[in-house]
C-alpha cells in the first residue's frame, strides 16, 4: 500500500492547462525531490497537496484511501504538513511560542484555560532534541539564523505527527553552513518515517538527500526515477527541456 | 560532535537583568519615579494626599481607554474613534437617566452604544478588509455627530431617580482612591493576565507580528481583529460612564481629543506601532507619566499650554528609545 499518491492529477485555470495527468507517489520514509522550471507548475501542485487548490482532474490517494482536501486545515487533520517557503513565523514570539501557534498548550483553572507555558517549552525542546537542533524554545524567532529558523518551523510539524510533509524550497535564502544543517532536519525526518516531499532548485541539495526525483516540465511529470539512476546533468537537461522525456 | 542538547535547551539568549533592562516600560517607570522626586523637592504639594488622589482619578479615564487601545495597536491596527466614542457613550448614558431609568440600565445603554460603534470598526476592518485608519477616522466623525444629533447641543445633568448613585460611581472613593483609578488598576491587571495568558493574548501577539503566519497555522485572524475594536469600544464605554458620574454631567464634547492621548499612553508604555509589541503594565505607566507631567507643569507655575510639548517630547523620546533597542537586539 502507498502511502501517498496523486493520480493523473489536472488542473485549469480557464483556458490555461496548469497540470496535465500529474502521476506521484511515496512512501513512509521517503525523500522525493520535486523539481522544475518557474512556472513548471510545482507551486500548482503542492497547493493542491496543501489544500490550497482543489484539482479539476485526477484523484488524491492516502493510505489506501481516495481523500479530497477542502482547505489547508483539513489537508493537515489528515497528515499533510507544509513548510511554506517564508516559514509563517512571528518574529515577536518564542520559538515555543511559534511551535505551538494556534493550538496552544492549556490549562483549565476554574472556569478559565490559561496557556501552559511550562508544557510549551518543555515540547518544544524535546522536538527541536529530537531534531537535533540548537535552538532554543525561549528564544525570539527575531534573534534566530536561518537553519534555526528552518527547524522551528519543521518543529511545528511534528505537532501533530504527519504521515507527509511537503517543503517549499527550505534552502533557497539561507547560507552553506545552514544548508547542510537543514538537510539535517530533512534525514531525521525521514528517519522517524515521514515522507518528505522537497520542492526546490538547488540540484545539490535534491542529491544530497532525495531518494527519488521528479522532474516537471510545463504542468506535466517528464522524469520521475530512483536517485541513482540518475545525475545532476540528465536533470538539468529535463527540466531546460534539452532532454524530452525520461 | 555535538553534546548533550538539554543545557542549550534551558539557555536564554538575554539573561533575566538584560531583557529587563530591553523592556521599555522599566525605563518609562524610573522617568517617571524621578519626575517625583524632583517634583517632591520642588512642590510642597506634589505628594500630598489630594494632589496624589487627584492625578490617579485624572489618568485613569486615559488609562482605560489605553488598554483597550494598546490591544489594537498590537494587532497593528489604530482606532481614532475612541474619542467620540466616549462622548457618544457619555450622551447615551446621560439621556437614558434623564428618561428615568434605573442607573445600571443608563450604564448598559452607554456600554451597548460604544460596544455597536467598536463592532462597526471591527467588522470594517477585520472582514471587509478597510485601513484601520480610515474606518476609526469615519468613526471619529460619525460618533461625535451622532452625539451632537442625540443631545441636541444640550448639556444633560439630571440624571433621574437614580443620580446620586450614579454620579457616586463615578465620583466616589473605594480603599482610599477614586472609583475610576479602581477600575483602571483592575482592568490593567485583567489585561495583563489576557495578554500572556490566554489564547486571545497570544493570537493578538501573532496577528500583530506576521498576519499571514498567524493565518497558515490556523488563527482566526478576522475573529481576533474584531475582537480588539470591540474591547476597544468597550473600554472607552467604560471611561464614557465613570467620567459622566465623576463630572455630574454629559455633553457632546465630552473625550475630545482622548484619541491622540491613549495612543501616546500606549507608545511611551512601550507599545509598537507596527504592531506585535506593547503591554497592560507599559500602558498604565504610559498613562501616569503624562498626567504626572500635565501635574508638575501645573504645581510649577508653569503655563499649562506647555503639557503638548512636553508630552510630544516624551512620545518621540520612546519611539526613539525603542529603535535604539531594535538596533541593538537586531
Amino acid at each position: 500500500m502507498r502511502l501517498f499518491e496523486l493520480r493523473n492529477i489536472s488542473k485549469n485555470f480557464g483556458a490555461i492547462q496548469a497540470l496535465s495527468k500529474v502521476n506521484l507517489k511515496i512512501d513512509a520514509g521517503e525523500v522525493l525531490g520535486l523539481m522544475g522550471d518557474n512556472g513548471a507548475g510545482k507551486s500548482t501542485l503542492i497547493k493542491i497537496m496543501a489544500g490550497n487548490f482543489r484539482p479539476s482532474g485526477g484523484e488524491i490517494w492516502l493510505k489506501g484511501e481516495k481523500v479530497e482536501f477542502h482547505n489547508p486545515v483539513d489537508a493537515r487533520r489528515k497528515g499533510v504538513e507544509v513548510v511554506y517557503q517564508d516559514l509563517a513565523l512571528c518574529d515577536n514570539l518564542t520559538a515555543a511560542e511559534n511551535v505551538f501557534l494556534g493550538r496552544e498548550a492549556k490549562i483549565r483553572i476554574g472556569p478559565f484555560q490559561f496557556v501552559h507555558y511550562p508544557t510549551m517549552f518543555r515540547e518544544a525542546a524535546r522536538h527541536f532534541a529530537e531534531l537535533k537542533s540548537e535552538t532554543r524554545p525561549r528564544d525570539l524567532v527575531r534573534q534566530m539564523s536561518g537553519g534555526q529558523r528552518q527547524a522551528v518551523a519543521i518543529a511545528r510539524t511534528r505537532l501533530s505527527d504527519p504521515d507527509i510533509v511537503l517543503m517549499d524550497e527550505p534552502t533557497a535564502a539561507i547560507s552553506v553552513r545552514q544548508v547542510a544543517e537543514v538537510l539535517d532536519l530533512i534525514r531525521r525526518l525521514r528517519d522517524q518515517g515521514v515522507a518528505v516531499i522537497l520542492i526546490s532548485h538547488r540540484m545539490p541539495d535534491v542529491f544530497a538527500v532525495c531518494d527519488h526525483i521528479s522532474v516537471m516540465r510545463r504542468g506535466a511529470v517528464v522524469a520521475d526515477k530512483p536517485i541513482r539512476d540518475t545525475s545532476p546533468e540528465e536533470v538539468t537537461g529535463l527540466i531546460t527541456g534539452a532532454i524530452e522525456y525520461a | 560532535m555535538r553534546v548533550s542538547l538539554e543545557p542549550i535547551a534551558q539557555q536564554r539568549e538575554h539573561t533575566a537583568l538584560r531583557a529587563l533592562l530591553a523592556h521599555q516600560p522599566l525605563w518609562v517607570t524610573i522617568a517617571l519615579a524621578l519626575i517625583c522626586l524632583v517634583m517632591g523637592h520642588v512642590s510642597n504639594v506634589f505628594f500630598t494626599e489630594d494632589n496624589l488622589f487627584n492625578v490617579t482619578r485624572n489618568f485613569s479615564f486615559i488609562g482605560i481607554i489605553a488598554l483597550g487601545m494598546t490591544a489594537v495597536i498590537v494587532t497593528r491596527g489604530i482606532d481614532l474613534s475612541v474619542g467620540s466614542i466616549v462622548g457618544l457613550a457619555g450622551v447615551v448614558t446621560g439621556l437614558v437617566l434623564y428618561s428615568g431609568h434605573a442607573w445600571w440600565v443608563g450604564m448598559l445603554c452607554g456600554l451597548a452604544a460604544a460596544l455597536a460603534c467598536g463592532l462597526v470598526n471591527g467588522i470594517l476592518v477585520a472582514y471587509v478588509n478597510l485601513s484601520p485608519f480610515i474606518v476609526t477616522l469615519g468613526m471619529f466623525a460619525v460618533a461625535r455627530s451622532l452625539a451632537q444629533v442625540l443631545s441636541q447641543n444640550r448639556m444633560i445633568y439630571q440624571f433621574g431617580p437614580d443620580e446620586k448613585i450614579f454620579t457616586d460611581i463615578g465620583s466616589g472613593i473605594t480603599f482610599g482612591v477614586a472609583n475610576p483609578f479602581v477600575v483602571l488598576l483592575v482592568l490593567t491587571i485583567v489585561i495583563m493576565i489576557a495578554f500572556r495568558y490566554t489564547t486571545w493574548g497570544r493570537w493578538i501577539f501573532a496577528v500583530g507580528g506576521n498576519e499571514q503566519a498567524a493565518r497558515l497555522t490556523g488563527v482566526p485572524v478576522g475573529r481576533v481583529k474584531l475582537s480588539v475594536y470591540l474591547l476597544s469600544g468597550l473600554m472607552s464605554g467604560i471611561s464614557a460612564v465613570l467620567l459622566v458620574g465623576y463630572q455630574g454631567a454629559a455633553i457632546n464634547a465630552m473625550g475630545t481629543g482622548y484619541e491622540l492621548r491613549a495612543i501616546a499612553s500606549s507608545v511611551i508604555g512601550g507599545t509598537d506601532l507596527m504592531g506585535g509589541a506593547g503591554g497592560g503594565y507599559g500602558t498604565f505607566i504610559g498613562a501616569a507619566l503624562i498626567e504626572v507631567i500635565r501635574n508638575s507643569l501645573l504645581l510649577a507655575g508653569v503655563d499649562a499650554n506647555w503639557e503638548g510639548t512636553f508630552v510630544g517630547l516624551f512620545i518621540v523620546f520612546a519611539v526613539l528609545l525603542s529603535k535604539f533597542r531594535g538596533l541593538r537586539s537586531g
